[in-house]
């Protein structure tokens, strides 16, 4: 007999850790954007991509609005906003 | 083929045989001369292994929970404070339901440092989920290493076994052995084929944290799969007489208590003794038995209840004991036998053979004199009243 | 979604420093990858079952033996023939590491397994609530080295993990950190085309255990370079062959931004010893930008 044990591959995805963001959400501009990909590089939740200047953009399902990526972006292409806030 | 073999020395033949992949240990009397066996087949090549010499118990267990997580059959053995220094990874193994085989060379527990045979090492440690034979001698311990990675890799088991061998009685003692050869051991013990492993082909995630929702059914399908082990064990017996032509006891084994009046229930070398004795008195007619248990665990109770239903007197010999409480075995064959119609009339305890104080045949008849009708409870035999004092000074 | 090897929906806290250096490792290294990793909270944060973070094939055990186990599962890949092409990295925080873990490593580097072993350096024992740990820098705030009306702080310096590893005469040492990523990547890419062993510390602020707001990871890590407190370095086979430059800033504007140094800002004194450490590491690896041509990386 064989209880919980293995885990699949990526499976926390299932986890929509999103509904965790209750102060600032990012708002990726999209106009100064010169694809670097930091924002990409330093995203703890691995929730953003893009490939092309000015496509960067995250999956708002996973985003806890930390906001490291807006202080990375060499371009301050990313800013803060209040979450709640209709843009 | 039979050879005349120090046990240590057998034991790492039949390991070889056993083709493990990773073998990691650490030295401590008296295991050392497995591992040196081992490590001196692997530098002449007869044994293509992975030899790693770690610094510690702690991490040779976990070298093995590492090769047998990445898909390798692995082996390694210990002692007395090197057992407990792996304690955590032996739980964490069997929590992982890992397949490996350990050799515990039985010895006594530190303070006083003792490095003499007794088997308070692996019965602490009874409750961490692994499979846990006792040797009788030194063929025994040969086979049950065989059978262990077979129950070990069975699909339907994936648990760690511990074959228990009396430190210096039996990995020191020397007798003749019926060893068997590389086609039987082929013929027994397939290759490992992991149910799971760490392949970037397939990748998946081992060790996850199990929280109040998911813990307990880790817990009761162990428990579940340990009685599955008694059940799966007289299927190991006869494949084994089958491919070696040769028994091994089973789960116990019964030495004359058909019609016995006194029975002794005891476990590894010391049984080998009782025989003798047992011998002896019946020739003077005497109605004596012995009830050898060979699997600790998982505890075989129903093989015991019936074995020892009708017996009128039973002592069962501890060469361990739970201080401030009763003696392991002891304790379990009493609680075996609550609120059954049929029992011995008394089960008495007796304490010996701790840090390797030898166990005479007189110390074997001195028991049998002392099982009476008045029940004695944690009986040390050959006590040396002389060397305790009541107050320090 | 671009594929990364460490994915979202873990639990870390929000701005973890932990969880940007865990998936920039993962993602260097690519899917022919064995990950063996300690208790912690990593390991908390991403396999909480039925949920793992992880798209590699990755085992945790228990909390000091992640680099035995790595040696056993090493052993293994070698016994069947498959260790050439696969990566095997040994990960664990700063106390799974060096300290209740400094014995398994100090055996796998001096067995010379050809493992990378990854410190996260968060600077206490985070997961069990911000105890001390060998890598507290000096005069720092933990619940087990708390500012009182006797003491500062942490009263000993940080435990030399990178030079306690390459005394162990192992090819490749390097000290990481999230503030710069793309270094971070680089190293763990050149540790991992190194045969044998490897020791990477990578610098991972904590919001909660340094109090900080969680959007200030990435500034606070890279001030931690640029004042010399936690200089970047490279080792080559015993050679020092790169470390980050830098101009650098007074100590304190690394310290400002984080509650656990709260009580050093006011008090010159204790604040003196602190730059001291910086200026010690800033002499030793010469890591001030001057005129002549450095190697700046």
């Amino acid at each position: 007999m064989f209880g919980p044990l293995i885990v699949k591959p990526g499976s926390s995805r299932n986890n929509k850790t999103g509904s965790w963001r209750v102060e600032s959400r990012p708002k990726f501009l999209q106009k100064n954007c010169i694809a670097c990909k930091m924002c990409i590089l330093i995203c703890p939740e691995a929730c953003i991509e893009g490939m092309e200047k000015n496509t960067y953009h995250c999956d708002y399902d996973y985003c806890k609005g930390c906001g490291n990526c807006a202080a990375i972006c060499p371009k301050a292409d990313i800013v803060m906003i209040k979450e709640g806030v209709k843009e | 083929m039979r050879e005349f073999l120090e046990g240590s020395r057998a034991v790492a033949e039949v390991v070889k045989l056993c083709k493990p992949g990773v073998i990691s240990a650490y030295p401590i009397t008296p295991q050392t001369h497995i591992v040196e066996e081992l490590a001196q087949f692997v530098a002449n090549g007869d044994l293509a292994s992975q030899f790693v010499n770690v610094e510690s118990e702690h991490s040779a267990a976990s070298v093995v929970l590492g090769a047998v997580a990445g898909g390798v059959r692995a082996y390694t053995a210990t002692s007395s404070q090197g057992l407990f220094y792996m304690g955590e990874v032996l739980f964490n193994i069997a929590g992982m339901r890992l397949p490996l085989v350990m050799t515990c060379a039985n010895r006594a527990i530190s303070a006083p440092i003792n490095i003499w045979n007794d088997q308070q090492d692996s019965v602490s440690l009874r409750d961490c989920g692994w499979v846990q034979l006792f040797a009788e001698d030194i063929q025994e311990a040969v086979d049950l290493h065989l059978v262990a990675y077979k129950l070990s890799e069975d699909k339907s088991i994936m648990l760690p076994v511990m074959v228990c061998m009396d430190g210096f009685a039996l990995t020191h003692g020397i007798e003749t052995v019926d060893m068997p050869n590389q086609e039987q051991v082929d013929k027994f013990l397939p290759p490992y084929e992991p149910l799971y492993k760490l392949d970037t082909s397939n990748p998946m995630t081992l060790g996850a944290l199990g929280d109040p929702e998911y813990y307990t059914e880790s817990r009761y399908a162990i428990q579940q799969t340990l009685k599955e082990t008694l059940d799966l064990m007289p299927k190991v017996t006869s494949d084994f007489a089958q491919v070696f032509a040769r028994q091994y006891s089973g789960i116990i084994e019964e030495y004359y208590t058909r019609d016995a009046e006194r029975v002794i229930v005891a476990m590894g070398s010391v049984c080998g003794t009782v025989k003798d004795v047992i011998d002896e008195l019946r020739k003077k007619g005497k109605r004596v038995g012995l009830l050898k248990i060979t699997s600790y665990r998982p505890f075989p109770s129903h093989a015991i209840y019936e074995a020892l239903k009708n017996i009128s007197k039973v002592a069962v010999l501890d060469r361990a004991l739970s201080l401030g409480s009763y003696a392991p075995l002891a304790s379990e064959v009493k609680a075996l036998f609550f609120g059954k119609k049929k029992q011995p009339q008394v089960v008495s305890s007796f304490i010996v053979g701790l840090g390797g104080r030898d166990i005479t045949r007189d110390s074997i008849k001195e028991i049998f004199r002392l099982l009476t009708n008045k029940e004695r409870s944690c009986e040390f035999i050959d006590l040396k009243p002389e060397l305790l004092k009541e107050k320090y000074e | 979604m671009s594929k990364h090897l460490f994915t979202s929906g873990h639990t870390a806290c929000s701005g973890c420093g932990q969880a940007i250096a865990a998936r920039l490792v993962i993602d260097a290294a690519g899917p022919n990858t064995i990950v063996s990793n300690s208790t912690g909270c990593l390991e908390v944060f991403t396999t909480k079952y039925p949920e793992s973070a992880w798209e590699i094939p990755w085992v945790h055990s228990l909390f000091e033996n992640s680099a035995a186990v790595a040696s056993g599962i090493e052993a293994a890949l070698i016994h069947l023939g498959k260790k050439d092409g696969t990566n095997v990295i040994a990960q664990g925080g700063d106390g799974g590491s060096v300290d209740i873990g400094l014995q398994a490593i100090s055996g796998m580097l001096e067995r010379g397994h050809d493992i990378l072993y990854v410190c996260y350096d968060n600077e206490a024992y985070m997961n069990t609530g911000v105890q001390r740990s060998g890598l507290t820098p000096l005069e720092t705030n933990t619940t087990t080295s708390p500012v009182g009306d006797k003491s500062f702080g942490n009263w000993r310096p940080k435990k030399p993990m990178p030079e306690i590893a390459l005394a162990h005469g192992i090819p490749y040492v390097a000290t990481a950190s999230v503030g710069f990523p793309q270094d971070l990547q680089r190293k763990v890419k050149k540790a991992l085309s190194i045969k044998g062993p490897k020791y990477i510390q990578i610098h991972v602020p904590c919001p909660l255990g340094w109090r900080y707001e969680s959007g200030l990871t990435y500034q606070v890590a890279k001030l931690a370079v640029e004042t010399g407190f936690y200089p970047l370095i490279e080792y080559e086979n015993g050679t020092l062959i790169s470390r980050r430059q830098i101009k650098p800033f007074p100590v304190e504007a690394y310290l400002k931004p984080q509650g656990r140094f709260k009580h050093v800002v006011n008090n010159p004194d204790v604040l003196k010893k602190l730059q001291d450490i910086a200026d010690n590491n800033i002499k030793k690896y010469t890591l001030k930008i001057d005129n002549q041509a450095g190697d700046q990386k």
